[in-house]
């Protein structure tokens, strides 16, 4: 088979499984009065289309900001307001202002559906079969098969196309700031980055690493000299993106006020709900909600979030590769995941990401990585009656990984990359060993998720404690996340200054 | 796809499990009346004697499946009361709880592992070239034509049937055949006649075949018959074996003399000529040609327009359809017609067998014999010429030629099944899906001898994108959509019969022209 069949089979099997998750049920179905995120989109089509732009982010007679206010930055409120247009031209009651409230019906699941798809169809699946072809190593096959494990993605599928929302949109514009920075057309990934930020403030989890790869890049070319003419170009791009972006707003520092307002919540807490990282696992042991200071609780989060980070950024500023800014990514991400303020289960998407373009290098790590994600949002799709999708796209998602890309049978070295650090533990450990140790890990870990995953379902947790089940859930995840930080950085941290490595800039 | 070969056969296990993955991810697509069909059988056979069975009549979906079928579903409804006690109560009408979809879902899910088990004996008989780079092997085409099958996804993971435990009974006899242990072949089929009628199409390549190249042992040297050969041993045990079966299965209803009723439930011959939607068959341009003649004849006032009823313009929509200018057509026309259209068929290979392979270029005619001119053909029988010509497909560039032309028409012509916006997106999908991967892998694999089809087949296919445009998207927002509802399902079973037509004669042809050489050796 020629290749461009190869990528139009990933690309059918990919747009399948989607359509084929859509036919589940979506957020807060059937449950008024506030429903879900899927409403939440819904009631924004209907803000944007009826109310001037300076009154979006403002809590008016019409616009009551307590009813899923638009809490997105501009390019969202934008995508919202096209899907509006749309909406209209179909049947004006899907946007009525007020009156459409909570509108729920077979045709308008599908429309709703339809404009995730065509999202993913525009600008998710070009970026992902990009990467693939141009920025990953290996024999046409392997990069096809890399491909079609990112495209299915268990835990973007269930949030896009079952709970419902437009991560593909923002993720995608990361991957294109990759994608461009991976082959030396900064400016073009300067802009997609900046879009992304604009699309989705989360985006910010990736943002440090942008930037000291791209300062990195300039420091590398000279400060003195070219360096500073794609420094001046790069800062140009994105001001001049987030200038457009945010146009409307300029006029009145008070509406940017506000709309920022609205970005950054502070007041909503350290965390909501159950989410699987540093805060809310502490929070079993010691209650750290009430027991600080909401500010102290925002310094606190921002300085361990802070270092966290550092040594990455560092490294990267210094060696700036696609490979050290794939690493960098992941490590920025999911410190952010990890410690800072106010974190939704969702976000883990975000370190997701650049962890399924480490597939074709770290497979077994990857797939581990991913399938735990997808795990820890577990009580948030069992809410949405997404059981089904969840089981079947996470064993197809394991099964695909184990056998396309060969995760269990490979060599520990090459699989886990550790470098010299792995030199100083063959002290202790032959390589038979931690082979044997790495994989009987990964296994317990499946056995001990797929048996959280049936007690969830199964058992009714006790009268005392009844969050047992999303709490045990969390905690889990939240120790395999503080791991894989742990090990992403421990790779990144000793990559040595190798031929392999070189060979991967630009 | 990139793996190397861990074990042989785990790229055979990937395919196996992708699709099962797919099918599972169908469980809440929509599902027609034929899952309430389903649903009645099991809780007529588990709440009911047997010999209630066939006189059953609550609900209108009435046993019409032969014996073995029934006990199929009776032995389902022994693990489906674990599910829903209350899907298994006859008059729970229309009863549709999650549990029941879940169950009567996995049902025909797990059922597939005899059609997976089936493939992978077909598979064995492939002839190979060792050494060839995965993709290109014509087993794992073989395998993907077969597990991956668009009208076997559609049909029994969305509209739902239980076509693939069928087709792996069919497939796994055949495959029987090709390792010369043509006594289980014939026990399957026995069997499968048992469970679905239908089958009965394609049984005069069966007996011709067992007689001629099992009853008789060997043939002269030019590969015609070798009268002195024939061992009776052979023809009892052969009939042994078929006669128990029906027996078995026939044996309980015939003992109580309900055998009249059984037949009258199995051949209700009071449907009329075409199904509700027509397949792609010869009827469907009979049909047409006679609406054509009569708005002719109106025009050229050759015809008085108050004799026609008014029934005759909403065909398609109703069972009967009014000829009003061509002969109308009785049930013995087209029994004489499907009769006719498969004799020479059987009588080449009985003349020259051409070994299994003979045989299943036979089976494949009388199947699209009796698709393009039975009595109310459904459009999903077009799967039973489509699944067995995928095997002669990977083995000869005409036949991947005519398997090309003939699985895209006929899956086509499967889309008017699913008719909900919902399914719009999946269908198109899986069939561009199917349709790619067979393109691309068949050209690929004959790729040493030119293109596989000509300009016009191309042109002929390529239509198949405007038509489904039209009848999908553009004609829902035309005025006509509300008085003349039927005319995409019309332009659809037209355009698709004659594709379904090219392929009957092209495979004819490769029967009538076949070099007798060749049959010498293999029919040894």
């Amino acid at each position: 088979m020629e290749n461009w069949s190869l990528v139009s089979v990933c690309v059918l099997l990919g747009l399948t499984t989607r359509w084929a998750v859509s036919f589940s049920s979506y957020s807060g179905a059937g449950k008024p009065p506030m429903f879900g995120d899927y409403e939440a989109q819904r009631h924004w089509q209907e803000v944007t289309y009826n109310l001037p732009v300076q009154e979006w982010y403002f809590n008016t007679t019409d616009n009551d900001l307590g009813y899923w206010g638009l809490d997105y930055p501009p390019l969202t409120a934008y995508h919202s307001l096209l899907c509006g247009h749309v909406a209209k031209l179909i049947n004006p009651a899907w946007v009525e202002l007020r009156t459409s409230r909570g509108f729920e019906s077979a045709a308008h699941k599908l429309f709703m559906r339809t404009t995730v798809l065509f999202a993913d169809i525009l600008i998710y699946f070009p970026a992902v079969i990009l990467y693939c072809i141009y920025l990953s190593d290996g024999s046409s096959k392997r990069k096809v098969a890399t491909a079609l494990c990112i495209l299915l993605y268990p835990g973007l599928i269930l949030i896009d196309y079952g709970h419902f929302q437009y991560n593909s949109v923002s993720l995608a514009l990361t991957l294109w700031g990759i994608v461009g920075l991976g082959l030396g057309w900064n400016l073009l990934g300067a802009l997609a980055f900046s879009l992304a930020l604009n699309y989705k403030q989360m985006e910010l989890y990736h943002s440090l690493p942008f930037f000291c790869f791209l300062l990195g890049k300039c420091i590398k070319q000279g400060l003195m000299g070219r360096g500073l003419l794609l420094l001046v170009k790069i800062s140009l791009t994105v001001l001049v993106t987030f200038a457009l972006c945010w146009w409307p707003f300029l006029s009145d520092p008070q509406l940017i006020l506000q709309v920022l307002h609205r970005l950054f919540p502070v007041d909503r807490g350290l965390f909501e709900d159950k989410v699987a990282n540093t805060w809310c696992s502490l929070n079993v042991l010691i209650k750290i909600k009430t027991l600080l200071s909401r500010d102290t609780q925002l310094l606190l989060s921002f300085a361990l979030t802070l270092l966290s980070i550092l040594p990455s950024s560092i490294k990267l500023l210094t060696k700036p590769t696609l490979w050290q800014f794939k690493l960098a990514l992941v490590n920025s991400s999911l410190a952010f995941f990890l410690f800072s303020f106010q974190v939704h289960e969702k976000s883990i998407l975000l370190p997701a990401l650049p962890v399924c373009l480490m597939m074709n290098e770290l497979p077994l790590m990857a797939v581990w990585f991913l399938l735990i994600s997808t795990f820890s949002m577990l009580p948030l799709l069992l809410k949405d009656g997404l059981l089904l999708p969840y089981t079947v796209t996470s064993l197809a998602f394991l099964y695909l990984g184990v056998y396309l890309l060969s995760a269990l049978d490979r060599s520990p070295e090459e699989e886990l990359r550790l470098g010299s650090c792995h030199k100083r533990m063959q002290n202790y450990l032959s390589k038979h060993n931690l082979s044997l140790l790495v994989k009987c890990s990964f296994t317990v870990s499946l056995v001990a998720m797929a048996g959280l995953s049936f007690t969830s379902v199964v058992l009714e947790p006790p009268a005392r404690l009844p969050d047992l089940f999303p709490v045990l859930v969390s905690v889990f995840s939240f120790l395999h996340f503080l791991a894989m930080l742990l090990y992403f950085n421990l790779v990144q941290l000793t990559e040595p200054s190798s031929k392999k490595s070189q060979k991967k800039t630009n | 796809m990139a793996a190397p070969m861990i074990a042989e056969w785990s790229w055979f296990v990937a395919l196996a499990f992708g699709v099962s993955f797919i099918k599972c991810l169908l469980i809440n697509a929509y599902h027609s009346t034929d899952f309430e069909v389903h649903r009645n059988w099991l809780a007529v056979t588990h709440s009911l004697p047997v010999s209630q069975w066939y006189y059953e009549s609550t609900s209108e979906w009435t046993l019409d499946y032969p014996p073995f079928f029934a006990w199929f579903e009776y032995g389902l409804s022994h693990v489906a009361k674990y599910f829903d006690k209350e899907m298994l109560v006859v008059q729970n009408l229309n009863y549709a709880s999650p549990a029941t979809v879940l169950f009567q879902r996995l049902s025909v899910i797990f059922t597939d592992l005899v059609f997976i088990y089936a493939v992978k004996e077909c598979c064995k008989c492939c002839r190979e070239d060792k050494g060839k780079d995965l993709l290109g092997k014509s087993s794992f085409i073989l395998a993907t034509l077969l597990l991956w099958n668009f009208g076997l996804l559609i049909v029994d993971h969305i509209h739902f049937q239980y076509n693939g435990f069928l087709f792996g009974v069919l497939l796994l006899s055949v495959a029987r055949h090709f390792q010369k242990r043509h006594l289980e072949g014939a026990l399957l089929f026995a069997v499968l006649l048992n469970l679905k009628h239908i089958y009965l199409y394609v049984s005069p390549a069966y007996g011709i075949f067992l007689l001629r190249c099992f009853c008789f042992t060997q043939n002269n040297a030019d590969g015609s018959l070798q009268w002195r050969s024939f061992s009776p041993l052979r023809l009892v045990a052969l009939g042994l074996i078929v006669l128990s079966t029906f027996a078995v299965s026939f044996g309980p209803f015939i003992v109580k003399g309900q055998l009249q009723q059984v037949i009258s439930r199995l051949f209700p011959f009071k449907r009329g000529l075409c199904h509700a939607y027509w397949a792609p068959n010869i009827w469907a341009l009979y049909n047409i040609a006679d609406k054509a003649l009569s708005i002719l004849g109106v025009k050229l006032k050759l015809l008085d327009m108050s004799k026609f009823s008014k029934a005759s313009m909403t065909g398609g929509l109703v069972q009967e359809f009014q000829h009003s200018v061509l002969p109308s057509v009785s049930p013995l026309i087209t029994l004489i017609c499907t009769l006719l259209s498969i004799l020479p068929a059987v009588f080449s290979i009985w003349r020259r067998p051409n070994g299994a392979r003979g045989f299943l270029r036979c089976m494949v005619i009388c199947a699209l014999g009796s698709f393009l001119f039975g009595w109310h053909v459904h459009e999903k029988a077009i799967l039973m010429a489509i699944l067995p010509l995928s095997l002669l497909a990977v083995e000869s560039k005409e036949d991947a030629r005519t398997f090309l032309i003939l699985s895209t028409t006929g899956h086509f012509s499967l889309f008017p099944l699913l008719f909900t916006a919902q399914e719009l997106p999946i269908k198109i999908l899986l069939m561009l899906l199917f349709t790619i991967f067979s393109f691309s892998s068949l050209t690929k694999l004959f790729s040493k001898s030119g293109p596989l089809l000509n300009s016009v087949e191309v042109a002929y296919l390529l239509g198949l994108v405007p038509l489904e445009l039209i009848c999908e998207f553009v004609y829902p927002l035309t005025s006509w959509q509300h008085t003349l509802p039927f005319i995409p399902l019309l332009l659809t079973s037209v355009y698709c019969a004659l594709g379904v037509l090219y392929s009957f004669i092209r495979l004819y042809l490769s029967v009538l022209t076949a070099p007798s050489t060749t049959g010498k050796a293999k029919s040894q």
